[in-house]
């Protein structure tokens, strides 16, 4: 179990030393965020917007005009949906190469409440012409995701969680932006999952498998662009899918699914996460289950959807 | 071509009444746009890019040039026309404003090539652009580039404004200059019956930054408030000045009127967003004419 904003924090240590046009910046929340590590390494590299995302946004978009590579980072509810205008009118409209970390992503928030458990910014942020969304599932990706951010020209969002979460990938493992990765082969069922729901997602293969239904898990690293390629070879081997996201349903990672294999592949398709409603404070794991979060709905969305299949 | 040239008060009228031609042949022949604060911005636009913004029309992406943006970008037009007037591009596209597949889109487009250092559109967030931007220039040790943003009075209602204001007085950023163009007209009438924004002075400098109020259509105290401005964005006190702290940012308020120039313009909310018709348009042509016979006439003192 590891952190994935300390893969962010990591991430953008690494990329303070290998290139001084990084900067990064943060609306008062660098000790949540992690990126007070950052600070106390390179202090004359690092923005303190204040509690003023909007400006934080469009101070990130006149420093990349200065030629520097900013990191803006706060909970995700405020950087995508305070400043989405900014994101949309400055950053996307002028392709400026601005890089958004979103901490917070999802129900696992907890104690918190609703308020600050993002839930809607895959769908904000994807429907934004130039912008590349990233959902990474664990420390080690995170980590990759956020020097992956760095190497490409152009709008990047990257959500991370607060909670710590398993590790599924490991260090060495490969990692591009726009490429799914199978996670486990299978002919039965194909599973999309991004976030910390890839290793739920793993785990009710596991479950699934002991009663002899055989799921391939696909970790959905990046919402966009989408490897059509990839999920289309699967559905087409499986012909049944189950998407599980820690994030609204209307217009997430499994809307995005849908939204290519609609046009290309149709297949009996059932959808974990969460289910038009706000979040609430409680224990991660409380909220997890609660919000239908967990392995064990990923268990039954699969049968469900496998006797669509069937039938 | 290379700016800035040496200040000449009576040329930089004339030049001024070039531009409100160009605004008014821009928003005639696109049969849309918003002459009224465009026209309100001209002189203080004229005065700028003339004779204090450092830049080359030659060589847009010059590195050490000073950067402009614009805030409050629907005046378009009055853009277009300093920029093609300067040398970024022929007088002759001006006509294409607005149309389908020019360059001189509504709103303005980021084009360096043709002068356009940032996009813009919807009120509130040029000024925060311009914060980063003038971090970023003084980080690069570029000591001599400055950040103008023009923006108004009607802009500083969105609060975002204000984060930016915070922002640029919390950064020490003495290279960045806002002009407000307070033509106290806003598309649903009088600015302080839609949304009060006085005392504007004491907000400013309660904000910390220095403030320098004008007749934003008097060339020479235009003129004079950018001299201020240049020696505090070099470092330097004021003469006279000593409220003036050079490692504060500047504020330029510029009282005006909108549609300055064209009287049956002048003062009128409507004129915020619409076009003359091709009466209108004559008309305002005929009064341009007058103005300028009564510049050249006038000797020079």
């Amino acid at each position: 179990m590891k952190l994935t904003r300390q893969g962010w924090a990591d991430a953008l240590l690494e990329l303070g030393e290998k290139d001084p046009n990084v900067v990064v910046m943060d609306a008062d929340l660098s000790k949540s965020t992690l990126t007070c590590q950052f600070c106390e390494k390179y202090p004359d590299r690092f923005f303190n917007a204040g509690i003023a995302e909007q400006n934080m946004v469009n101070m990130a978009g006149g420093l990349s005009l200065a030629g520097y590579i900013p990191f803006a980072t706060t909970y995700g509810v405020f950087v995508s949906g305070r400043a989405w205008e900014q994101i949309r009118t400055t950053i996307c409209i002028n392709n400026l190469n601005v890089k958004l970390g979103g901490a917070h992503g999802g129900v696992s928030v907890g104690p918190d409440g609703a308020t600050h458990q993002a839930l809607e910014e895959i769908s904000i942020m994807r429907c934004l012409p130039e912008m590349t969304v990233l959902v990474p599932s664990d420390y080690h990706e995170t980590y990759k995701a956020t020097l992956a951010a760095a190497a490409i020209d152009g709008p990047v969002y990257v959500r991370f969680g607060r909670e710590k979460v398993p590790v599924v990938t490991k260090a060495d493992d490969p990692f591009e932006i726009g490429k799914a990765r199978v996670m486990k082969e299978g002919d039965d069922v194909t599973i999309i999952a991004c976030g910390a729901m890839v290793a739920e997602a793993l785990d009710a293969a596991a479950i699934l498998s002991e009663e002899e239904i055989d799921a391939e898990v696909i970790n959905l690293s990046t919402i966009k662009p989408l490897d059509a390629e990839t999920i289309l070879i699967s559905v087409e081997k499986t012909g049944a899918l189950v998407t599980a996201e820690e994030h609204q349903i209307a217009g997430g990672m499994g809307s995005a699914v849908l939204e290519m294999l609609a046009q290309n592949h149709p297949v009996p398709t059932e959808m974990v996460g969460i289910q038009d409603t706000f979040g609430e404070s409680g224990k991660p794991e409380e909220l997890m289950e609660k919000y239908c979060c967990k392995y064990s709905d990923i268990v039954e969305k699969a049968k469900k959807v496998l006797e669509r299949k069937s039938s | 071509m290379k700016y800035p040239i040496p200040f000449d008060e009576r040329e930089l009228k004339l030049k001024a009444i070039q531009m409100r031609r160009d605004i008014v042949a821009e928003t005639h022949a696109a049969g849309s746009g918003h002459p009224g604060g465009s026209l309100s911005a001209t002189d203080m636009m004229t005065v700028l890019y003339n004779s204090i913004l450092r830049h080359d029309s030659e060589n847009p992406s010059w590195e050490d040039r000073d950067r402009f943006i614009l805030s409050k970008a629907h005046i378009s037009p009055a853009y277009y026309s300093i920029l093609a007037r300067t040398g970024y591009f022929s007088p002759d596209e001006l006509t294409g404003f607005r149309q389908f597949g020019h360059f001189l889109q509504g709103h303005p487009k980021t084009d360096v090539e043709n002068g356009i250092e940032i996009g813009g559109g919807s009120l509130g967030q040029n000024l925060s652009i311009a914060v980063g931007l003038a971090i970023g220039l003084k980080k690069r040790g570029k000591k001599g580039s400055r950040v103008f943003d023009m923006s108004s009075e009607g802009e500083l209602q969105e609060g975002s404004m204000w984060e930016a204001i915070m922002a640029a007085a919390h950064f020490k950023l003495n290279n960045l200059c806002i002009m407000i163009d307070y033509n106290r007209l806003q598309i649903d009438g009088p600015t302080e019956l839609v949304m009060e924004v006085e005392p504007l002075d004491k907000k400013f400098e309660s904000f910390n930054w220095n403030v320098i109020e004008i007749n934003g259509h008097n060339i020479k105290e235009i003129y004079e408030a950018f001299k201020k401005f240049n020696l505090l964005a070099a470092g330097h006190k004021v003469p006279d000045h000593d409220e003036l702290d050079p490692e504060k940012p500047t504020a330029i308020i510029a009282r005006t009127v909108k549609g300055k120039g064209i009287s049956f313009m002048e003062n009128q909310a409507g004129w915020h967003g619409r076009a003359p018709k091709d009466d209108e348009f004559e008309l305002a042509n005929k009064e341009l004419d007058e103005a300028k016979a009564t510049i050249e006439n006038t000797t020079e003192n």
